[in-house]
């Protein structure tokens, strides 16, 4: 038994195999812990909206908690203003999963059965590039450490819409259609601004790797707040890098608000608004595969905040706590500290929605290729000439 | 003429939107916060707190049959308010009262009083319509049950719910 244990060891720490088996860990690990998220999430978004519109929200499914309460001798009457509802994600699931599957006769079968798969695959791949910590027993926190970090982002995560774009047309409805054009157009004239609000971080860091671009804002502080964050707190050197503040805070607002025509939140959630479209492209969807589209949408919200917080706030870094290279558990802080940024950048998207009304189509589009592409475009001469001409 | 709707001059910094975003993150935030800390009082959490006691006169709830001060059931069985309820939740069975009995003027008595409360809308016809005052439509609206069986509201339960209302018709009252 025990030479078996060891061949296995032996085995797995050869560099294919140990490549292999952690990748898979981290694999499962992200996997698993941003489906915790996104369910928190939906329930935090139904929480913190029905805060702001003066009730309560969902606050009576307990945890299991409640019944160890009981055997403890707690009184769950006095837990439950704080735990209330944490067990509400678990009882949405069931209940998607327990609903009836119904499949309209009039829809085209293949595409209407793949496109919920879409959906969810293309934001939850993206995940893949992007550096969730730094490092634990010298294993890299990221599943895929590739060169082409942004780009294999922007790539897949536009893949997304096509998710939307078969829904709409294979439920063969007039309110999925409508949805699915207005998505079409949303996604192809913000895909311009995302892209191109974040093409001055690269002409500053000159990497496209997301693990290195993280390294260059542990070295040199986070891209919004330089210096003063760095791993080595001091205030910048230069005078580039002074005036480097402002390009970078434009394409920081810029690219959020590119985020969320991207994610299809609102202000801009016209692909599914309720009041216009009945529910938009996934109109004719029941059971499991409307829930796939909601986890989708709602991945892609996460993946979102995780790439601006790898891009813009530093990712896993935060001053004064060490990486994972002194100690492995400074590792899963750094874990930690990334999915707290995630988690506050969620609550930001989750602020928002319950605020801002949505916009006119026509708004929109004007807003999009009016302004945000200009500002984004303009940004990278700026930007060029700061990082070419001042020292 | 068409009629122009004044449009507002709007600053510059309406115009660029991002402030007013912040403004309206305040509003919101606001009302979070105030909710938090538990000083709005808008919503009621239901089972353990009702609005019971601010229920109007007026309200229309499950309809029950009051007593008078002889402990008679004041209904004599003239089905009124069979024919009239619109969902027809309502069936009698009428009696006649024995000539030796107290009450042998008043002839007939509901023997079985059944209000099916699936059917019942709480329309109010009956206690409009009753000649003797007998049905009552009273302020409990929380009528539930696990059965077709359990909502049907027989004789002895809309007594029970009824309770004694005194002094409504006297005619029945030889000393009156």
């Amino acid at each position: 038994m025990n030479a078996i244990f060891h061949a296995i060891c032996q085995y797995l720490s050869e560099p294919l195999p140990f490549m292999v088996s952690t990748t898979l860990l981290k694999s499962i690990g992200l996997l698993s812990a941003v489906l915790v998220l996104v369910s928190y999430t939906v329930y935090a978004e139904r929480r913190v909206s029905s805060l702001m519109q003066d009730r309560f929200g969902p606050n009576r499914t307990g945890f299991p908690l409640s019944v160890a309460g009981s055997w403890l001798g707690l009184k769950w009457k006095d837990w439950s203003p704080i735990l209330g509802g944490l067990g509400q994600p678990i009882a949405d699931a069931f209940k998607l999963l327990l609903k009836e599957d119904f499949t309209p006769a009039y829809v085209k079968k293949f595409y209407y059965w793949i496109a919920p798969g879409l959906g969810i695959s293309a934001a939850i791949i993206a995940l893949a590039v992007i550096p969730f910590g730094s490092k634990i027993t010298g294993v890299d926190m990221v599943i895929a450490k590739v060169d082409i970090g942004p780009l294999f982002i922007f790539a897949i995560s536009s893949l997304g819409v096509y998710g939307i774009v078969l829904a709409g047309w294979s439920a063969n409805s007039k309110y999925p259609f409508l949805g699915a054009i207005r998505s079409t157009s949303q996604l192809i004239s913000y895909e311009l601004a995302l892209g191109l609000s974040v093409v001055p971080l690269f002409l500053i860091i000159g990497k496209l790797n997301l693990v290195e671009i993280v390294d260059y804002q542990v070295k040199n502080g986070w891209m919004l707040l330089p210096g003063i964050t760095a791993a080595h707190p001091h205030l910048p050197t230069s005078l580039a890098s002074y005036l480097l503040v402002f390009p970078v805070l434009i394409s920081f607002i810029v690219f959020t608000i590119s985020m969320f025509a991207e994610t299809n939140r609102l202000p801009f959630d016209l692909p599914e608004a309720e009041t216009e479209l009945v529910g938009g492209y996934h109109t004719e969807y029941s059971s499991m595969k409307f829930a796939l589209f909601f986890l989708g949408e709602y991945t892609a919200m996460i993946t979102g905040s995780a790439f601006i917080v790898t891009l813009f706030l530093g990712g896993w870094h935060c001053p004064f706590i060490p990486d994972g290279s002194q100690h492995w558990y400074w590792g899963i802080v750094n874990i930690g500290v990334f999915f707290a940024k995630v988690i506050a950048f969620l609550i930001f998207f989750i602020f928002i929605r319950w605020t801002i009304p949505r916009f006119r189509y026509d708004q929109l589009m004007k807003l999009g290729w009016i302004w945000l592409f200009e500002i984004a475009l303009v940004n990278i001469f700026i930007t060029a000439l700061i990082v070419a001409f001042v020292p | 003429m068409a009629y122009q709707v004044p449009r507002p001059k709007l600053t510059f910094a309406e115009k660029i939107y991002l402030p007013t975003v912040l403004a309206g993150l305040r509003i919101t935030l606001g009302h979070l916060i105030r909710m938090l800390r538990g000083k709005t009082h808008v919503c009621m959490q239901y089972p353990e707190e009702k609005w019971d006691s601010h229920l109007p006169e007026h309200y229309r709830g499950a309809p029950a049959l009051v007593s008078d001060e002889h402990g008679r059931t004041r209904c004599v069985a003239c089905q009124l308010c069979e024919f009239i309820c619109p969902p027809r939740a309502i069936r009698i069975k009428p009696g006649e009262i024995p000539a030796d009995g107290k009450f042998a003027k008043v002839e007939k008595y509901p023997v079985e009083f059944d209000i099916d409360m699936i059917r019942c809308i709480y329309c109010g016809l009956c206690e409009e319509v009753c000649p003797e005052q007998a049905i009552f439509l009273k302020k409990e609206y929380a009528i539930t049950g696990t059965s077709r069986a359990a909502m049907m509201h027989d004789k002895a339960k809309l007594i029970e719910m009824g309770g004694l209302r005194p002094d409504l018709v006297n005619k029945w009252n030889e000393k009156k």
